[in-house]
C-alpha cells in the first residue's frame, strides 16, 4: 500500500507521519509537495500537522487553496482514505471536506500533553482495529483545537455516527461534545486533532495510535483481495 | 517632502555622535587611525556595532581564554555559529546557547521568540538539522503584575516560535529571585545533528565568488540591537522598543529547509546567519575569517521599507536572513532552491582580494573599512577586578541550620516555591514531541532525544544556581557544571561538552568583573575534571536595571551521549519493593539554599562545598552502574535538598516511599550539600549495585502505598504524608501564583 504525506510550506509533522508509515507500519510512503498536481499513484493521503503558511490567518485557510487540494478533493470523491491530523484536520474543515471549524483552545494557550480518547465509532476504515468504547492514550499539541459546529451539524454528526473520537473527562480545549475527531458521511475522510503518529513506538511512550494506521492497511488489503 | 540628511564625518566627530552609538572617545580615535581618516556616519555605525561587547567580547575575552575548549571529541570549538562534537558513526552534535535578555525585558514575546529564532539559525547555518530546543529563564518573584506579564509572555514567545517551526522544546530550567525583577534572563539553546561531511563554515573565500542574500527582507527593526544589548537597562529603555526585532517562525521554517538543501550543493563556499549586527557582522566576519574582502551593492538588498539608508540596512537586525558565498557561475542552482520555498535570494556582491568591506549605495562607495578591523581588531579591555566586601563577610559566617518549626509543613512550602515547583504550566505550552524522537519529556533531570536510525540518544540540560555563584563564584561555577553533568549522568548519558551563556552585570564595576573572572575559573576547573570542554556560548553583560545587577548567572547548557537507548534512565521510581539508595554525604550547608531564602528572606554565608575529584568519581561509577542495567531510577539532589529530591522520585508514579535518614532533621532533609544522588534499585540487583557503587547507602524502599515517610535512624518519624498532598502543592504552585490577586 502506498501513502502520500502532503507537505505544505510550514508543515512540520510530515516527518513523523512518514516514519510512522515507513518504520512502524512497514508500507510505502512518499512526501508530496503542495504544488504537485497528481495523487493518482497513492492509495491513501495523509495531511500532517504543523503551521501551513504560518497559520497567520485562520489555520488552514491558505493551505486549502494549494494546487494539491484539488487533487485531495478528487481523491476524497473517489473514496480514497484521507486522514488529516491537527493542522491537516484544520485544512480539511477549511476545504469543506469536513464540517465545522477549529477555534482557539478555551484557555487561549497552546497545549501539549498526552490525553485519553474514547473510540466512539470503530465501524470505520480508520478505527476497525480498535474496540468500540476503547480508551486510548494519544498526544495532542495544538493552539486551535477547539472543535466548533452549529447545533444542527452537531446533531447530524451524532445521528450519522460521524464522531469517531471524543476526549474523555473534561476535555482539554473546549470542543463541542468533546469532539476530538470526525469522519465525513461517506466514511473515507477523517480529521482529528490528536496525533496518532506520535503514539506508534514504545520509545515515545505508547503505541495506541498504531491501530489507526493498521485499520487503514487492513481495509485496503481486504478490498484488494475481494476485487482481485 | 523633507529629506533627512545624514550627518557628515566631521559632524560625527564634532558632535560626538559615536557616543550615542556606544563608542568611547578612544575607540573612535582608534577607528580613525585604522582608516587614516575620520569615519563617516555609516562607517562609525559599523565600528560601533562590531566593537560592542555583544559582538566583540572586548571586555570578556581575557576571561573566555580561561576555558578549556579542546578534546578529542571536539570538531568545532568557539568561534563559529555553534560548536560541534563527535558522537561516532560519522555523526556529530551541534549546539549553542545564547541570551536575549534586554529585548525580552522590554518586549517579552518578541524578545524571547527571536532569541529562539536566532539560536536555531546558528545551528542550521553550520549545516545541521536542529532537533531540540532548551531554555534557561530567570524572573523576579512571581508576585507583581509586571513579573507575571514578563513570565507569561516570554513562555508564549518561546512556544510561539518553537512550536511553529516544528522543533521540540524539550527542557530547561526556571528560577525566580528578586534580583531579576527589572532584568529577566532569557537564554535559548538549540541542539542539532549533522553528518561530518556536511559541516559548513562561515567563510567568504575565492576572489570573484558571489555573495548571496537569502531570506526575509531587511527592514528598520532591530537597528543597533547589539549595542542596546551592551548597556544597562533603565527607565529610558522602553523607548528602545524599536531595537527589538520581530520574529517570523514560518519564514525561518522555509529558510531552514532551503538552507539544509543548499548545504548539499558543492556550489556553496560559506554560509552564515545574520544575527546580531545583521549584514555587518555576517559580511565582515565571513570575509575576515577567509582572509578576503567583500564588496556589496546595497541597492540590491531586498528591502521591506522604502528609503532605507546604508546605515539602516547594515545595522538592521531583521530576522530570518542568511548570507551565502557561492562559486561564480553557479548562483542559479542555489537561487532555484530558495525559490522552491518562495524565498528571496539575490546576488548582492562579490568576494575581493583586498580584505576590505566595501559598500556601494546609489552608485557611490558609502563605506570602506578593513574587514579584519571590524571582526578581529576591536580593542580588548583588561578590566580591574575587586573582591566584594560581602564575599569576605559571607566567608566568615558560620554554617548553621535555619530555624524550622514543622519539617513536614516546611517541605510542603518548599515544594510550592516556584523555583522548585512543577513547571508543567510552562512546558504544557511547548510542543516537546514534534519530530517524534523525544524519549524523556520535560520534568526529569535531563531531556533525552533519540538519534533516529541509530540506537543512540542525546541527553541535554541547562543549569545554573546563581545564588551559589553570588556567594562564591569559584565554587558556584564548579557546581553549575557539576550539576549539569549530574543531570546528564542520571539520564544515562556521558557528558560531551558544554555551551555557556555568561549573564552578568556591568563589567565596569570591578566587583562584577571579579564575579565574571572567578566564576570562569570555577567553570573551567569543573569542565576539566568532568571532561566537558566549552565549545561555544555567549556573553551578556550589563544585566542591570537602574543600578542593581542580577546575580552572576553563567548558565551551562550541556549535551551528553547515551550509547544505547536501553541506558535511558529517569528520576521516577519504577515499582514497589525497589530499594532506595543515597549517594554522598550531607553536611550542614545552607548558604544560598531554598530553605535559607524561605526562612531568612535573603541568602548569605558560604556556598556548599564541592570536591571535583569526588564528583567525577561518583558520576563515573553511577554511569557505569546505569549502563550495566543495575539502576531503576536516578536523580540528583539539588534545590531544597534531600526531602525535595525524594518527593520528586515518587511524584507522578502512584508509588510512595519509606526512607531513613542520618543526622539532624533539618540538615538531613533540607541541606543542599553537593555531589549527592538518590537511586532506586530492584532488589535482585542490590548486591551488584553495592559493589559498583561502594559509597551508596541503603536508605529505604519504594512502597505501593502512596505515602511519603521519612524517619530518623532512631525511629522518629519526621514526615509522614500522603504523596498526593505534597504533589498537589508542588504541581499547583505556579498556576496558583499566576491567578492570585496582588
Amino acid at each position: 500500500m502506498k501513502f502520500a504525506v502532503i507537505q505544505f510550506p510550514g508543515s512540520n509533522c510530515d516527518l513523523d507521519m512518514y516514519h510512522a508509515i515507513k518504520d512502524e507500519l512497514g508500507q510505502d510512503v512518499e512526501y508530496v509537495w503542495h504544488d504537485k498536481a497528481d495523487l493518482s499513484g497513492f492509495d491513501a493521503i495523509l495531511l500532517p500537522g504543523g503551521f501551513s503558511y504560518g497559520d497567520y490567518l485562520r489555520c488552514g485557510a491558505i493551505a486549502q487553496f494549494s494546487n494539491i487540494m484539488a487533487e485531495v478533493k478528487q481523491a476524497a470523491a473517489a473514496g480514497k482514505p484521507i486522514l488529516g491530523v491537527c493542522n491537516g484536520f484544520q485544512v480539511l474543515t477549511e476545504a469543506r471536506l469536513l464540517p465545522g471549524a477549529l477555534l482557539r483552545n478555551k484557555n487561549l494557550k497552546f497545549i501539549c500533553r498526552t490525553v485519553e480518547l474514547e473510540v466512539v465509532n470503530n465501524d470505520t476504515i480508520f478505527t476497525a482495529e480498535y474496540q468500540k468504547g476503547q480508551h486510548i492514550q494519544i498526544p495532542i499539541a495544538h493552539g486551535e483545537g477547539n472543535y466548533f459546529c452549529d447545533d444542527e451539524t452537531a446533531k447530524q454528526l451524532e445521528a450519522n455516527n460521524q464522531i469517531v473520537f471524543k476526549y474523555t473527562g473534561e476535555g482539554p480545549n473546549g470542543s463541542v461534545s468533546n469532539i476530538a475527531g470526525i469522519i465525513n458521511e461517506q466514511g473515507n475522510v477523517l480529521g482529528m486533532m490528536p496525533h496518532p503518529e506520535r503514539a506508534v513506538h514504545e520509545v515515545m511512550g505508547g503505541t495506541d495510535g498504531l491501530a489507526l494506521f493498521r485499520s487503514i492497511l487492513k481495509q485496503w488489503r481486504e478490498s484488494h483481495v475481494s476485487h482481485a | 517632502m523633507s529629506v533627512m540628511l545624514e550627518p557628515s564625518a566631521e559632524q560625527v566627530k564634532e558632535m560626538k555622535l559615536y557616543a550615542q552609538m556606544g563608542m568611547s572617545d578612544e575607540e573612535f580615535e582608534l577607528a580613525t587611525s585604522i582608516l587614516g581618516r575620520t569615519p563617516n556616519y555609516t562607517e562609525t555605525g559599523l565600528f560601533s556595532v562590531m566593537w560592542s561587547e555583544h559582538c566583540s567580547y572586548k571586555n570578556s575575552k581575557p576571561v573566555l581564554r580561561k576555558f578549556p575548549t579542546t578534546g578529542p571529541q571536539v570538531l568545532q570549538g568557539p568561534g563559529e555559529g555553534a560548536g560541534i562534537v563527535d558522537i561516532g558513526d560519522g555523526q556529530a552534535v551541534v549546539f549553542k546557547m545564547e541570551s536575549h535578555n534586554h529585548p525580552s525585558a522590554i518586549e517579552p514575546y518578541q524578545g524571547a521568540a527571536t532569541g529562539v529564532g536566532g539560536i536555531i539559525r546558528d545551528v542550521f547555518s553550520m549545516g545541521a538539522r536542529p532537533i531540540a530546543l532548551l531554555n534557561s529563564l530567570r524572573f523576579g518573584e512571581l508576585k507583581t503584575p509586571r513579573v507575571k506579564y514578563l513570565f507569561e509572555e516570554v513562555v508564549a514567545g518561546i512556544a510561539g516560535y518553537g512550536n511553529c517551526i516544528g522543533i521540540p522544546t524539550v527542557g530547561g530550567e526556571i528560577q525566580f529571585d528578586p534580583c531579576y525583577e527589572g532584568n529577566p534572563l532569557v537564554n535559548a539553546m538549540a541542539v542539532g545533528l549533522i553528518n561530518h561531511e556536511d559541516i559548513q563554515r562561515g567563510i567568504a573565500a575565492g576572489v570573484g565568488n558571489t555573495v548571496l542574500y537569502a531570506g526575509a527582507k531587511t527592514g528598520r527593526d532591530g537597528i543597533h540591537g547589539a549595542t542596546f544589548a551592551s548597556e544597562e537597562l533603565n527607565e529610558e529603555s522602553e523607548k528602545k522598543r524599536p531595537a527589538v526585532q520581530v520574529g517570523d517562525p514560518f519564514m525561518e521554517k522555509l529558510l531552514l529547509e532551503a538552507c539544509l538543501e543548499v548545504i548539499k550543493s558543492d556550489a556553496l563556499v560559506g554560509i552564515q546567519d545574520m544575527g546580531a549586527a545583521g549584514l555587518t557582522s555576517s559580511s565582515a566576519e565571513m570575509a575576515s575569517k577567509a582572509g578576503y574582502g567583500i564588496e556589496m551593492h546595497l541597492d540590491r538588498v531586498p528591502q521591506r521599507e522604502t528609503g532605507m539608508t546604508a546605515y539602516e540596512m547594515m545595522l538592521s537586525e531583521s530576522q530570518e536572513r542568511m548570507l551565502l558565498v557561492v562559486k561564480k557561475g553557479r548562483e542559479q542552482e542555489i537561487v532555484e532552491i530558495f525559490e522552491k520555498y518562495d524565498l528571496d535570494c539575490v546576488a548582492v556582491g562579490q568576494v575581493t582580494d583586498d580584505k576590505m568591506l566595501r559598500l556601494i549605495h546609489h552608485g557611490e562607495v558609502v563605506a570602506e573599512v578593513p574587514a579584519d578591523a571590524l571582526a578581529e581588531e576591536a580593542p580588548v579591555y583588561y578590566k580591574p577586578k575587586q573582591e566584594p566586601a560581602y564575599f569576605k563577610k559571607f566567608k566568615e559566617q558560620k554554617n548553621e541550620e535555619p530555624k524550622v518549626e514543622d519539617v513536614g509543613q516546611t517541605l510542603k512550602t518548599l515544594l510550592s516555591q516556584p523555583t522548585i515547583a512543577s513547571k508543567e504550566w510552562v512546558y504544557d505550552q511547548y510542543d516537546y514531541q514534534v519530530r517524534t524522537s523525544t524519549v524523556v519529556t520535560p520534568g526529569s533531570d535531563a531531556a533525552v532525544v533519540r538519534v533516529r536510525g541509530t540506537n543512540k540518544a542525546l541527553a541535554m540540560t541547562t543549569d545554573c544556581n546563581s545564588r551559589y555563584i553570588y556567594l562564591d563564584p569559584v565554587t558556584g561555577g564548579k557546581i553549575a557544571v557539576a550539576e549539569a553533568a549530574r543531570n546528564i549522568v542520571c539520564s544515562g548519558g556521558k557528558p560531551l561538552a558544554i555551551t555557556d551563556c555568561l549573564n552578568f552585570g556591568n563589567p565596569e564595576n570591578p566587583e562584577i568583573f571579579w564575579q565574571l573572572d572567578q566564576s570562569a575559573e570555577g567553570i573551567s576547573a569543573a569542565c576539566l575534571a568532568l571532561d566537558a570542554p566549552v565549545i561555544g556560548g555567549n556573553v551578556s553583560l550589563y544585566n542591570e536595571r537602574s543600578g542593581t545587577a542580577v546575580y552572576p548567572t553563567p548558565t551551562i547548557g550541556m549535551v551528553g551521549l547515551v550509547q544505547e537507548l536501553e541506558h535511558v534512565t529517569t528520576q521516577y521510581a519504577k515499582k514497589a519493593g525497589d530499594l532506595v539508595y543515597i549517594i554522598g554525604d550531607t553536611m550542614t550547608e545552607f548558604g544560598g539554599s531554598e530553605l535559607q531564602k524561605l526562612v531568612d528572606g535573603a541568602i548569605s554565608g558560604q556556598a556548599p562545598t564541592i570536591d571535583l575529584d569526588i564528583e567525577a568519581r561518583r558520576q563515573h561509577q553511577l554511569l557505569t552502574a546505569i549502563r550495566s542495567g543495575l539502576v531503576a531510577s536516578a536523580h540528583d539532589v539539588s534545590e531544597g535538598g534531600m526531602s525535595v529530591a525524594l518527593a520528586e522520585v515518587v511524584f507522578g508514579t502512584e508509588l510512595g516511599l519509606d526512607v531513613t535518614l542520618e543526622g539532624s532533621a533539618v540538615t538531613a532533609l533540607f541541606s543542599e550539600s553537593q555531589s549527592r544522588f538518590v537511586v532506586t534499585v530492584s532488589p535482585e540487583h542490590a548486591e551488584d549495585f553495592e559493589a559498583a557503587m561502594p559509597e551508596a547507602k541503603r536508605a529505604g524502599v519504594i512502597t505501593a502505598s502512596p505515602s511519603y515517610t521519612v524517619k530518623s535512624t532512631t525511629g522518629e518519624v519526621w514526615i509522614d504524608q500522603p504523596v498526593a498532598e505534597l504533589f498537589a502543592a508542588w504541581k499547583g504552585a505556579i498556576p496558583c501564583l499566576l491567578n492570585s490577586e496582588d
